[in-house]
């Protein structure tokens, strides 16, 4: 596929990925995805289940390497400089990339504090005095502060779904991220928190980069500026998501969105 | 259409709007032959049958403007869907006014009943017919998706407007000779008129069937692309991943 690339807007690009190939053993899940995510934006992957896209933003955080029998070939660039170089600490590498879960999974023991704060424990020591202003700017940005600054030595895990998934986005922006991985962040939430969490990724790309893989079509045309369509390992269209959701090129596509499948 | 979609329920709500569409398109094609065979044969009754049956009409806007609202709230659909559905709310419209257009007739050669004709109708007939074979080809064009037929729609609208220019010629040159024939005259240049205009909605009819398939087509080149005069180019220097929508 070597039309995408010409699709990426002259914004800068976050990361370049090449010929992007993933197995789990010896099935092959990705077969050579070309793809350029632009900065600040939020660019979403949709395709139906099995296609490969949580596995292609699992490449994207080394991620997919954590799975026994798992591996992966081609360059992803971030920034322009080689994730999968020798050099690089994947744990670095997450706390650059951060990533969301379909399932909010706030660490049970911790209360809302040690849960946003955790991340920073793991990868650096936490300065005793800036910890509270942290803290808050996490909550803030994910758009939770107000919600939960009366209860922040409450569990983490007695907060609401949708609260919960927002405290696991203050986790990850904690450790100020470049870019935010979230894998179908709302498909355990209710339209209120899924709204919320659509609200705060509009006003997350200001400082991030978003890449958001979703079964939900709308939810990828509400909160995208770009989609990618996958479909059995292969980046079949990759366009504006404008254009996307009312002028596909592929007629592949075009069966998927139109519910023209199977 | 090819694929049919995996909700058959879906399937079947775009199948009933297919039809009505196609069904509203055809009696707006009966009023039009009606109409016109109301005024040159002086048949008052026809013409009143015509009128009623306008009611039919205006009631398949509304129902087919329900159901595709009911479709956009139920389903969210994209892409063709989308654009067929968005298209057949604005079709109904262009063929409501056709239906309104062929009351009018219907009116002029209930007045004229009494009077002989200035002259034999010889062109507004023709009009009529070309009139009603473009709503048909608009219509079928858009229910098959086909561009090209759309197209050549959209090119028979000057051939109208040349019978409307000669038939108002004439019709000018008569009540300059002839005084008391002025008042048929402006009849006659009305009935002339309101086909020309339903012409014209048979060539937005047209337009945006070849905007709807384009919208689709428009990255695979085709000749029709080459040589469509009735689709604005996209224009350089925009992008491409924006520009589908601003043409």
């Amino acid at each position: 596929m070597a039309a995408p690339e010409s699709e990426v807007g002259a914004t800068g690009h976050k990361f370049a990925v090449r010929e992007l190939c993933a197995w789990f053993g010896d099935k092959r899940v990705l077969h050579g995805i070309n793809l350029n995510i632009a900065a600040h934006e939020a660019t979403a992957v949709i395709g139906p289940s099995g296609c490969g896209k949580s596995t292609f933003i699992r490449c994207l955080n080394r991620m997919h390497e954590l799975v026994t029998s798992a591996r992966m070939e081609g360059t992803i660039r971030l920034d322009g400089a080689d994730v999968y170089d020798g050099r690089i600490d994947p744990v670095l590498l997450r706390r650059r990339v951060g990533m969301v879960f379909q399932k909010p999974n706030p660490f049970p023991s911790m209360s809302v504090r040690e849960n946003v704060l955790a991340g920073l424990r793991l990868t650096r020591s936490l300065p005793e005095d800036g910890k509270d202003e942290i803290l808050e700017q996490a909550l803030s940005r994910a758009a939770l502060w107000d919600e939960v600054k009366d209860r922040l030595d409450d569990a983490g895990v007695g907060l609401s779904v949708g609260q919960q998934q927002r405290l696991c986005i203050a986790r990850a922006l904690a450790v100020n991220p470049d870019v935010l991985l979230m894998d179908e962040p709302c498909s355990a939430l209710d339209p209120i928190a899924t709204a919320k969490i659509e609200d705060l990724i509009h006003s997350l790309k200001q400082s991030y980069t978003i890449v958001i893989v979703t079964h939900s079509m709308q939810q990828a045309a509400r909160v995208s500026d770009r989609t990618a369509f996958f479909l059995s390992g292969n980046l079949i269209e990759f366009s504006a998501t404008d254009r996307i959701f009312t002028s596909p090129r592929d007629s592949r596509t075009e069966d998927y969105i139109t519910g023209k499948f199977g | 259409m090819g694929k049919l979609h995996t909700d058959r329920e879906y399937e079947n709500e775009l199948k009933k709007l297919r039809e009505r569409l196609l069904r509203m398109a055809g009696r707006v094609e009966e009023m039009i032959a009606d109409s016109v065979r109301a005024l040159v044969e002086q048949d008052v009754p026809l013409a009143r049958r015509t009128i009623e049956a306008d009611h039919l009409v205006d009631r398949a806007e509304v129902e087919v403007d329900e159901l595709c609202l009911v479709i956009l709230a139920k389903r969210q659909p994209m892409a063709s869907d989308l654009r067929f559905i968005t298209l057949s709310l604005k079709m109904v419209t262009d063929l409501e006014r056709i239906g309104d257009l062929a009351v009018n007739i219907c009116e002029r050669a209930i007045d004229l009943d009494q009077d002989p004709p200035l002259k034999p109708w010889v062109d507004v007939p023709r009009m009529a017919n070309i009139v009603q074979a473009m709503v048909r080809d608009a219509i079928d064009a858009f229910v098959a998706g086909d561009a090209e037929r759309a197209q050549s729609v959209v090119e028979r609208d000057a051939s109208l407007d040349e019978l409307y220019t000669r038939v108002f010629r004439e019709l000018l040159s008569t009540m300059l000779h002839d005084g008391s024939k002025v008042e048929r005259g402006i009849h006659a240049q009305s009935v002339a008129k309101w086909l020309e205009r339903m012409g014209d909605h048979a060539t937005n009819l047209a337009e945006q069937v070849v905007f709807m398939v384009k919208g689709k087509d428009i990255r695979h080149l085709t000749t029709l692309e080459a040589s469509s005069p009735a689709v604005a180019p996209v224009p350089s220097g925009v992008p491409e991943a924006s520009s589908a929508k601003g043409a």
